[in-house]
């Protein structure tokens, strides 16, 4: 069991610089792109809403591994063609076919969930903006992202987890990542501990990653808290106990 | 229309191959989902527990199966379990041959303990959103455990859960495709030999994606369907 990892531990380690940085960036990709897409989403007029809607659709509706299988596989059929648009370098590499394949899909469902965190920030909020004469870029900056982000912040974080387990497929495409160094080993050893090693790996990694978003959220959520102990606001304080700290426990 | 051509029945077309490999998912998923349901009760059952160690329990099961990749875990059932089994065959029977799980039980056992883990959060959820006087309720009158749980519990549980338990439904139609990886002849692995013979990726990828969407859709207005018959007498602003 140990001689396994004392074999395969630093393939199994390049593997996970592979994961993370697949996950890493697709996912920051990803975030840039919702935002905008988020808000062109809830636009009143019809010809933004209707292709944002079904590209949604498709990438929610559909296995990320068919996704992949489309944009790395099926490129393949156009290569001529886009060997004369001089993409054809980027198609030809699974880890940019998976980059490319994992944004899209990160995006449809980061668009998703930062819509609902559009829709939830309270109305009286963005009039007092519009009332005070504030314009569109300052009120968006100032009152409406930071309650969206706030409000989608746990929804993220799951998403973003959802993210780096879903890039174990990307070891289908032959791309040496944890799960693809995992599966090389047990074909060469026929040991069974290595998946356990893998399994570790991703434990550690998402634990990881649940308390750092849990301390982002606590920093983002920090002046809904007071000190234990110390004497709620007036206002509140028939509502709330001396247990509630905090929004985020 | 070339398209039409290709994804034509009979012996030239692949539209019966791809047809089968879809009987082949949705089987797959129509028998995982109960198998899933119930580990998923239980799960949730132990998780609201007062003892601690079935909440121990519960707590580890599903903190590993929501950190571990879906493939991993199908990996680690289909090899590990096949391997645990034929060494017990082996055991029992030295001269018995190499004994390997089928990749449809795999399935069905990896995706089971997936939705098991998942829903059993969403259940317990649900199972702690109710309303704990009514329990008390029908403890005064006498009713037993099971009559509580099937009579009060249960068909309140499953309207706050539907919303949940619709998702990971979805969810697990599209993990589905997962089990081709370990060779099983669902739509997936179906597209994947039709690109094989006839070198057109795109178009039968596509197509899989397509019939994926659409089972995804339909399954999406059915939910939607049962949500609002679940929720008809509740009076909504």
């Amino acid at each position: 069991m140990f001689e396994i990892l004392i074999d395969y531990g630093p393939k199994l380690l390049d593997g996970m610089a592979i994961t993370l940085k697949l996950t890493f960036i697709s996912v920051v990709i990803a975030g840039l792109l919702s935002l905008p897409l988020a808000i062109l989403r809830r636009s009143k007029n019809k010809a933004y809403q209707w292709p944002i809607k079904l590209y949604v659709s498709f990438f929610r509706g559909t296995p990320l591994l068919a996704q992949l299988f489309l944009v790395y596989y099926g490129s393949g059929q156009f290569r001529e063609e886009l060997t004369d648009l001089g993409v054809w370098w980027f198609f030809r590499e699974p880890f940019y076919c998976a980059l490319f394949t994992f944004a899209l899909n990160s995006t449809a469902y980061q668009l998703e969930i930062l819509r609902g965190g559009l829709q939830a920030v309270p109305y009286g909020e963005v009039e007092a903006g519009v009332a005070l004469g504030m314009p569109r870029t300052l009120l968006y900056r100032k009152i409406i992202l930071p309650h969206t982000y706030r409000i989608a912040l746990p929804a993220l974080g799951n998403e973003i987890i959802l993210m780096l387990k879903g890039s174990a497929i990307a070891s289908v495409i032959t791309l040496m990542d944890v799960m693809g160094h995992t599966r090389r080993v047990f074909s060469q050893t026929f040991d069974i501990s290595v998946y356990f090693w893998a399994a570790i790996i991703y434990l550690v990694i998402t634990t990881m990653f649940v308390f750092a978003w849990r301390l982002l959220e606590k920093r983002l959520t920090r002046h809904m808290c007071y000190p234990v102990n110390s004497k709620p606001l007036s206002t509140s304080s028939v509502l709330s106990t001396t247990k509630e700290t905090c929004h985020v426990n | 229309m070339e398209w039409f051509e290709y994804l034509s029945f009979g012996n030239d077309g692949w539209g019966d191959e791809l047809a089968s490999g879809l009987g082949i998912t949705l089987s797959l998923a129509l028998i995982t989902l109960p198998i899933g349901l119930l580990l998923g009760f239980s799960v949730a059952a132990a998780s609201v527990a007062k003892k601690t160690y079935p909440r121990l329990i519960a707590f580890t099961f599903t903190t590993m199966i929501r950190g571990l990749p879906e493939l991993l875990t199908l990996f680690i059932i289909y090899h590990g379990v096949g391997l645990l089994l034929s060494k017990a065959v082996k055991w029992l029977n030295p001269d018995a041959g190499f004994f390997e799980l089928s990749p449809f039980v795999a399935g069905i056992i990896a995706l089971g303990l997936v939705f098991g883990g998942y829903s059993g959060e969403v259940l317990r959820g649900a199972w702690q959103a109710l309303d704990k006087g009514q329990r008390e309720a029908a403890q005064a009158i006498g009713m037993s455990q099971l009559q509580i749980f099937r009579l009060i519990e249960l068909p309140q549980m499953l309207r706050l859960a539907l919303p949940g338990l619709g998702n990971l439904w979805i969810n697990l139609l599209k993990d589905t495709a997962l089990v081709s990886v370990i060779a099983l002849n669902d739509l997936m692995r179906m597209a994947n030999i039709a690109v094989g013979s006839t070198k057109k990726p795109f178009l039968f990828f596509l197509t899989a994606c397509l019939i994926y969407w659409i089972v995804c859709i339909f399954f999406e207005w059915c939910i939607a369907r049962l949500e609002k018959r679940a929720n008809r007498g509740i009076r909504t602003s």
